[in-house]
């Protein structure tokens, strides 16, 4: 019972989604629209797991000094004081609208914004370097393919760039750069690009039909 | 010249002074509303709207447009769409149409209610005499017609799929070229074991509904199996917490399955962060200090994709990497040693349990390619010479 009881879920709720994509009438769509919202309160209500094995997995690293504990000890003082300015309720610490608020102005949002926001930013401004030392690698002249890269790489950066046009400026429009990038672009890469979509939503497809059907189960934990 | 200008005088002095003497003929254009009001609209019908695609909340309304509109005085500016419960009752004005319009599509009505309606046509000042129509009703449809294209293809899709499983069940002999990229796992697995270093497996930061993270847990779990037989540490950090409480369960039935429930260890599934670069930050980091020997990244991954592989790239890891985020994949393949490409992230469970019923799928959705192909190529042809009836027919909403 502990594995028919989610596959038979899983048919039933799988099957009636399908349903509700091709039937408009309310007591369809309703329903639908009810369970795509149970759907987004467990997922948001399951924070408090997430939460729970952060805390007991950097508890155990810090009793039991594992490599880079003190990290541990940020991360859940950190986490602690953003819940605190978060969700204690103000009342109990005067009339200041600045704690248990996330409205702008108070604590927690001016942290949000200057301390996370920024280290995402800093995150995410990383990319640059590390796509730098990744196209370095995939654009060195290994083979034909790599060299077929490169080339076209090169015709599609210059060809986005002002230096790209005044380069050929006054050829024919067909041997100009931004051309030759508009139909490297537009052509073979549409192509490939459309291939591998359509392949992926087929593979989707088949999954979800797995899934409905009980073939697939190894995502239950285990395939009997 | 000179016996001509008296007259001529006389007629600027008329010309300008007719307004105030109400001169008739040769008047400028009335402002609008200070005539007549327009003629009003004719042939006025309302009908529940004929798309199917509504779920009778939707009424058509259409008429002719009234003598005053392109013609007659010609004044007319726009005409008033009424509703009301009762033929003679006063209405709500529902909504405005510009002139020369003859329908409008009433969104707001009440399935199943019945209602009447009346157009007017106003010139700015006054309103022609409504012209009513009713009762009509909005009636509930059962049927998206507009996505019968989805339904026959899908239908051909699930019929295929379900033939060659049943094909599959029977002993048929179903040939999967090799993926690189999975046959690739065990081998990465095998020199984390080497080396006494541990397996990291990313499923990505999408949600559990998301159908790549599905297909990423159902490799987990036989990647968990391979790790709990070579009794190698296996870390999976997640951003999502369902995800994790998924992870927790696929990797501790694969310990249990594989004889080795003891070596499962609560601690390796690791709920991190719900913001992507705080999940990077923190995947890098444990790439970093606990210097896994084989990184699996299989699932969804944006922009996080390229810091995940480039770090694992210093950190000498063996890479498999997986997504079916088409933009992504080049910093996979640039990136790290293998990459499952699109469909073949779909295809890993198939392929690796070599189980009869989910090669059978894996089999329906390459014939289901093919007629895709077909009916592209079909479509194509005929559209070059002229038939686009073909091609239009697959046009959804």
């Amino acid at each position: 019972m502990r594995r028919e009881i989610p596959l038979a879920i899983t048919f039933l709720v799988g099957m009636f989604m399908l349903v509700d994509f091709f039937v408009p009438h309310t007591r369809v769509s309703a329903v639908g629209e009810e369970m795509k919202q149970w759907g987004t309160i467990v997922i948001a209500a399951s924070i408090l797991l997430g939460i729970g094995n952060l805390i007991r997995v950097h508890s155990k690293k810090i009793a039991r000094r594992n490599t880079g504990w003190g990290y541990s000890i940020v991360c859940l003082t950190v986490m602690s004081v953003m819940l605190w300015f978060g969700l204690w309720p103000g009342e109990r610490l005067g009339p200041s609208p600045l704690v248990g608020t996330i409205a702008q102005g108070s604590y927690f949002n001016w942290m949000y914004m200057y301390m996370d926001v920024p280290l995402q930013s800093t995150m995410f401004s990383l990319l640059a370097f590390f796509i730098a030392s990744a196209a370095y690698r995939a654009f060195r002249l290994r083979s034909p393919e790599a060299s077929l890269l490169l080339i076209a790489a090169i015709i599609v950066m210059l060809g986005r760039v002002p230096l790209g046009q005044l380069m050929t400026k006054g050829l024919p429009e067909k041997a100009t750069l931004p051309w030759l990038t508009e139909a490297i672009m537009t052509y073979p890469n549409m192509a490939a690009f459309r291939g591998i979509l359509i392949g992926a939503a087929l593979g989707v497809m088949a999954t979800g039909l797995r899934i409905i059907l009980g073939i697939e189960r190894s995502y239950l934990g285990g395939e009997k | 010249m000179r016996t001509h200008s008296p007259l001529v005088g006389l007629a600027l002095i008329l010309a300008l002074c007719a307004p105030v003497f109400g001169a008739e003929g040769e008047t400028a254009p009335p402002a609008p509303g200070e005539n007549a009001p327009p003629d009003p609209v004719t042939l006025l019908s309302a009908r529940d709207y004929l798309d199917n695609n509504d779920n009778g909340d939707k009424i058509e309304v259409t008429w002719c447009l009234s003598a005053d509109d392109g013609g007659g005085a010609g004044d007319v500016l726009e005409y008033r769409i009424r509703r009301s419960s009762g033929p003679g009752v006063a209405g709500e004005v529902v909504g405005t149409v510009p002139a020369g319009t003859t329908s409008f599509l009433d969104e707001g009505v009440e399935p199943g209610e019945a209602y009447y309606y009346d157009v007017a046509a106003f010139d700015g000042g006054s309103e022609s005499a409504p012209a009513e129509t009713g009762p009509v009703t909005g009636r509930r449809n059962f049927f998206q017609t507009s996505r019968l294209p989805v339904l026959v293809l899908a239908a051909l899709f699930f019929a295929m799929v379900l033939t060659f499983t049943r094909l599959a069940q029977r002993g048929a002999n179903l040939f999967v070229r090799r993926i690189p990229g999975l046959t690739a796992v065990e081998e990465a697995v095998g020199r984390a074991t080497e080396m006494g270093r541990p397996v990291l497996y990313v499923p990505g930061i999408g949600e559990i509904d998301d159908i790549q993270t599905i297909a990423s847990l159902t490799i987990l779990s036989h990647v968990a199996k391979i790790t709990a037989e070579y009794e190698t540490p296996l870390i999976v950090p997640t951003a999502r917490s369902v995800v994790m409480s998924a992870a927790e369960e696929v990797v501790k039935e694969a310990y249990a399955e594989a004889g080795h429930p003891d070596n499962y260890s609560p601690d390796n599934i690791r709920y991190l962060s719900d913001a992507q670069f705080a999940f990077a930050g923190a995947v890098s980091g444990i790439m970093l200090r606990e210097r896994p020997a084989a990184n699996l990244y299989l699932g969804a991954f944006w922009a996080e994709s390229l810091l995940f592989a480039e770090t694992g790239f210093e950190t000498k890891a063996i890479q498999v990497a997986g997504t079916a985020n088409v933009s992504q994949l080049p910093f996979f393949v640039t990136a790290c040693d293998y990459t499952l490409i699109g469909e073949e992230l779909y295809a890993a469970s198939a392929y690796l349990s070599k189980e009869p019923k989910l090669l059978g799928s894996l089999k329906g959705s390459d014939w289901m390619k093919v007629v895709s192909i077909g009916i592209m190529v079909l479509g194509i042809v005929l559209s070059l010479f002229g038939v686009t009836g073909f091609a239009g027919w697959f046009f959804t909403q």
